[in-house]
């Protein structure tokens, strides 16, 4: 900003500064040849302007662009299954669910586990109903099973306290877990990064706990399950992990692992108990089992389907839902015809856009025309009724035609008063498309006459006088001469109002009821209501598409610059 | 086009135009009392006469003869249905007078060549009837509401009371309910905390902006446009649901601070397109010519540049102003109970407890876009002025 003196006088030159470098060297004050000192001047100015349109260039890019970004990236999105049962997903990589018959008992180990872990997060209710967006009935069955995955551990535990009275206090299996000799601060680190990714949370802190290489290797199950705990308590609940009892998890795994472990050589700390509950010989109950007991859909392959269907972090899912189609185990398929909604509104929102654009071109030309065609001073008068609308408050038309067009309303009182209409079969012009079209027309209507307007103001009157005296009927010289000059204002105005109303929202809300609402009254329905935020965002880009092409064709019928307000 | 000629036409003719209007007009009072055949009939017949009546005898005193009119008309509509009555007749009287005098004398042709044929003239009134009939529906609904917020009963129409004119039917009840009651208190307080930062905030960056854009030489110029312009070209449902993702993302969701950046951001379009408007007729030279009499740059801003844009920078401002005092998708999304705003609140009464101070605040919000379209037309004249002084 402080060179403005000196590079001040300069804009306008350059064209002589080309022409005065063609015959030799000129120099300007400061010894340089006059040509590159009047680029460095014309790159001065252009960073200048950049400098002066930076700050709001960013503020639009992050206060709008982003979260439009992000709208883009959500309908895609899909991390909350492979972020929430991280082990089952990989599990599952070597099923194939044409086989038709459910996953091996591998898959259900991962499953208990990772499901334990998210559902002290209580993060599976949410992947639950991720899930059953896709396939109804994985809501309630990842809640019931959430809620009995304690019932397996406690039944291991009495078991085991029966061996040893110590098996279930805190600090003896922190010490049996903790082992000797190097241990494993990397498995935690890689604990705690699942844990913060299925939280979608930064969790900084110590653990406090790492197992000995020895154990991790002894007892795998039991491990992963008591890091689990272990970075819960510490780094969640904010509580001491060798103060707390342990989950009932750990003890499923370190059933499961004594199935195999070879105890008698281990000399770590607390190995005589470790080798007296192997003795014991608890009996296992295979966790498959366990799961088929809590509920028989986890025996179903479809179930299982669905979650491979759905593990991969983005998801062109969303999309298909969004015109009614759906992505199974098998490909790509259309929705039941009972459940195809989204294309019929999408349908219905072009179809309604198209007859307010319609109504608007109407209404709006003869508007137009006698604006352009009356002397100043009167029209001047007459467009106050114009701007009126315009300025007014959407929310105070909107009420005003809500108070016009109900049964009890002014327009079915003077109906009934003037006897066109019986007072027992009042006229239902709301919560109709009736409603939404006639209040949208109206609300839209000054957005056709404006630009209709200046540019019949650019047409002669001559001509149309011209085109008479040589002959023409009156409507042979409107059809055919001032017609045609005035399409490009029809155009512009259609393509204005179209976009409006494809994505409004308020009106078709207020007087739309379940017959005249519009794409966009889903998409806040999702966002608000359903809290399907993908298939929202999935709808919303869709509609941005359209709107953005009919905004290029806007662009090259008119151009950006020539908008003009008022 | 001074040819005028304007020819006294026999009563007949105005007697038959005015016949016409008459059925019109009696086949509404018709059906109202049973027949509408009877009704046209009867509104022809008298019209007509009336009309006849008055041009055979009073052709040379026009204004005696339209009184007349009027005085039939309002004491007839006395007689069958009261006050009310006595002012629509009158209306209505001064209507057929006005009709009856202009047929009658001819002057309903000055407007048009003196050779149209009667085809010519007929659609020539047809077409403005339709106009004007356009131009009715787009202010009734606004007209409506403002009556309509005086009744005295918690209904959405007009009662018989107040049809009446009776003082009784009518009341400030609802306008007491606006200023008394918390809730519309309260999303009025959040309104007015909400716009003038957002409008700050846009107009601020915005006038920057456009004095940059409007410099000679600007790299990638329409592709910065189209950023800054997207805000009003995205559907609002779209601005508000990535608003609403990304918002919740970092933190600023449900937040003050939140609304008034979302707002801000719609509101820049506005202010870019009118700055850089009235930025196209600024003299360049006058900046180069503070600084050769040594202003530095900033001086030049405040003293030159500023005072000749300013009325853009209001009209934008304005605009701005508007954008977020009227908008209630994103704020219905980015905020959260607490930045409740008064479109929001009449939202909320509009789908769930349809309330009549609804109706009260529609009245108050017209009132202020008519002040601010008054303002904004007296900045464009302004503008106009300060342009013409400057050489282009």
């Amino acid at each position: 900003m402080s060179d403005t003196t000196q590079t001040g006088p300069i804009p306008d030159k350059p064209a002589t500064g080309d022409e005065t470098g063609k015959h030799g060297e000129m120099l300007s004050a400061d010894g340089r040849s006059l040509k590159s000192s009047l680029n460095r001047a014309l790159r001065r100015q252009k960073l200048r302007a950049l400098m002066l349109i930076a700050p709001l260039l960013i503020f639009v890019l992050v206060t709008f662009i982003a979260p439009i970004a992000d709208m883009l990236f959500r309908s895609v999105e899909n991390d909350i299954v492979t972020n929430t049962l991280p082990g089952t997903v990989e599990a599952l990589d070597d099923w194939d669910h044409s086989v038709g018959e459910a996953p091996g008992e591998g898959v259900y180990d991962a499953l208990y586990f990772d499901l334990f872990l998210a559902a002290e997060a209580k993060e599976h209710t949410k992947l639950g109903t991720r899930l059953n967006y896709e396939q109804t009935g994985l809501s309630s069955l990842f809640r019931s099973s959430g809620r009995g995955l304690d019932d397996v551990g406690d039944d291991y535990l009495d078991a085991l306290e029966e061996v040893d009275e110590r098996w279930g206090e805190g600090d003896f299996v922190y010490r049996l877990m903790t082992g000797t000799g190097p241990s494993e601060t990397g498995f935690v680190a890689d604990r705690v990064r699942v844990l913060e990714k299925m939280t979608s949370e930064t969790l900084p802190g110590d653990v406090g706990f790492a197992p000995s290489e020895e154990i991790r290797q002894l007892l795998p199950a039991t491990t992963l399950a008591y890091t689990d705990f272990a970075t819960f308590t510490a780094l969640v609940e904010e509580d001491v992990v060798a103060e707390e009892d342990p989950w009932e998890a750990v003890y499923v795994g370190l059933i499961e692992d004594l199935q195999t472990a070879d105890v008698a050589s281990y000399s770590g700390p607390e190995a005589e108990a470790l080798q007296a509950a192997k003795a014991a010989d608890i009996p296992l109950v295979p966790l498959k089992q366990f799961f088929a007991d809590e509920d028989g859909d986890w025996l179903d392959p479809n179930v299982w389907a669905t979650i491979q269907t759905y593990s991969p972090k983005y998801t062109s899912g969303y999309f298909l839902n969004a015109v009614d189609m759906q992505l199974t185990p098998d490909g790509i398929s259309m929705r039941p015809e009972n459940q195809q909604i989204y294309l019929k509104l999408f349908k219905r929102t072009m179809f309604m856009s198209l007859v307010i654009t319609g109504s608007c071109i109407l209404l709006g030309y003869p508007v137009a025309w006698l604006l352009a065609n009356l002397p100043a001073s009167r029209a001047n008068l007459l467009m106050i009724l114009v701007l009126l609308p315009f300025w007014t408050s959407l929310l105070v038309r909107t009420s005003a035609w809500k108070v016009m067009l109900q049964q009890q309303g002014v327009i079915n009182d003077v109906l009934v008063w003037l006897g066109l209409v019986d007072d027992m079969n009042r006229l239902v012009m709301i919560n109709n498309q009736f409603g939404t079209i006639v209040a949208m027309t109206h609300i839209l209507l000054p957005f056709m006459i404006l630009p209709l307007y200046s540019v019949m103001q650019g047409i002669p009157p001559t001509y149309l006088r011209a085109a008479k005296s040589l002959g023409a009927t009156n409507w042979t010289a409107f059809w055919r001469v001032y017609f045609p000059q005035s399409v490009p204002g029809i155009g512009a105005g259609s393509i204005l109002v179209f976009i409006l109303s494809i994505g409004y929202y308020i009106t078709p809300e207020i007087v739309g009821g379940t017959t005249g609402t519009f794409i966009s009254n889903r998409i806040a329905y999702h966002i608000s209501s359903s809290l399907n935020w993908g298939l929202a965002a999935a709808l919303g880009s869709i509609l941005l598409a359209v709107v953005l092409l009919l905004y290029w064709a806007y662009d090259r019928i008119v151009g950006i610059d020539n908008v003009k307000l008022g | 086009m001074s040819l005028v000629i304007v020819q006294p036409k026999p009563a007949s003719f105005a007697a038959g135009v005015v016949a016409a209007f008459g059925a019109f007009f009696g086949l509404f009072f018709g059906t109202s009392q049973g027949s509408g055949i009877l009704g046209i009939i009867a509104g022809a017949v008298v019209c007509g006469a009336l009309a006849w009546a008055a041009v055979t005898f009073l052709r040379e005193k026009e204004t005696v003869g339209r009184w007349l009119f009027i005085l039939i008309f309002a004491i007839s509509g006395l007689v069958t249905s009261g006050l009310s009555g006595m002012v629509f007749g009158g209306l209505l009287g001064w209507l057929f007078g006005v009709i009856t005098f202009f047929v009658a004398s001819g002057r309903y042709r000055t407007a048009m060549p003196p050779y149209s044929t009667p085809g010519q003239v007929l659609w020539y009134y047809a077409f403005r009837t339709i106009a004007g009939a356009i131009l009715v529906f787009l202010i009734t609904p606004i007209l409506v509401v403002m009556p309509l917020s005086f009744n005295a009963e918690d209904f959405f129409t007009f009662t018989p009371e107040m049809l009446k004119f009776d003082p009784a039917g009518y009341s400030l009840k609802h306008y007491r309910d606006f200023f008394t009651n918390s809730d519309w208190q309260q999303a009025l307080w959040n309104s007015l905390r909400i716009a003038p930062m957002a409008t700050i905030l846009s107009v601020g960056f915005g006038t920057l902006a456009a004095i940059g854009l409007s410099q000679p030489h600007v790299p990638f110029r329409r592709a910065i446009m189209a950023i800054l312009i997207s805000p009003m070209i995205v559907p609002l449902i779209i601005s508000a649901a990535g608003m609403y993702f990304f918002y919740s993302r970092i933190g600023l969701q449900g937040t003050y601070l939140g609304v008034v950046l979302a707002h801000a951001a719609l509101g820049i379009p506005f202010v870019i397109i009118t700055v850089t408007a009235t930025l196209v007729g600024f003299d360049n030279s006058l900046t180069r010519a503070a600084a050769n009499m040594g202003a530095n740059p900033i001086t030049t801003f405040f003293r030159v540049q500023m005072p000749l844009i300013l009325p853009g920078v209001i009209s934008g401002g304005l605009f701005a102003f508007i954008t977020s005092f009227d908008e209630v998708v994103v704020v219905l999304f980015v905020g959260s109970a607490g930045q409740k705003t008064l479109p929001w609140q009449m939202f909320i009464g509009l789908r769930e407890q349809i309330s009549p101070t609804i109706l009260a605040v529609a009245t108050i919000l017209v009132c202020i876009s008519i002040a601010l379209l008054a303002t904004l037309e007296l900045l464009r004249r302004r503008s106009e002025r300060l342009r013409g002084m400057s050489p282009s």
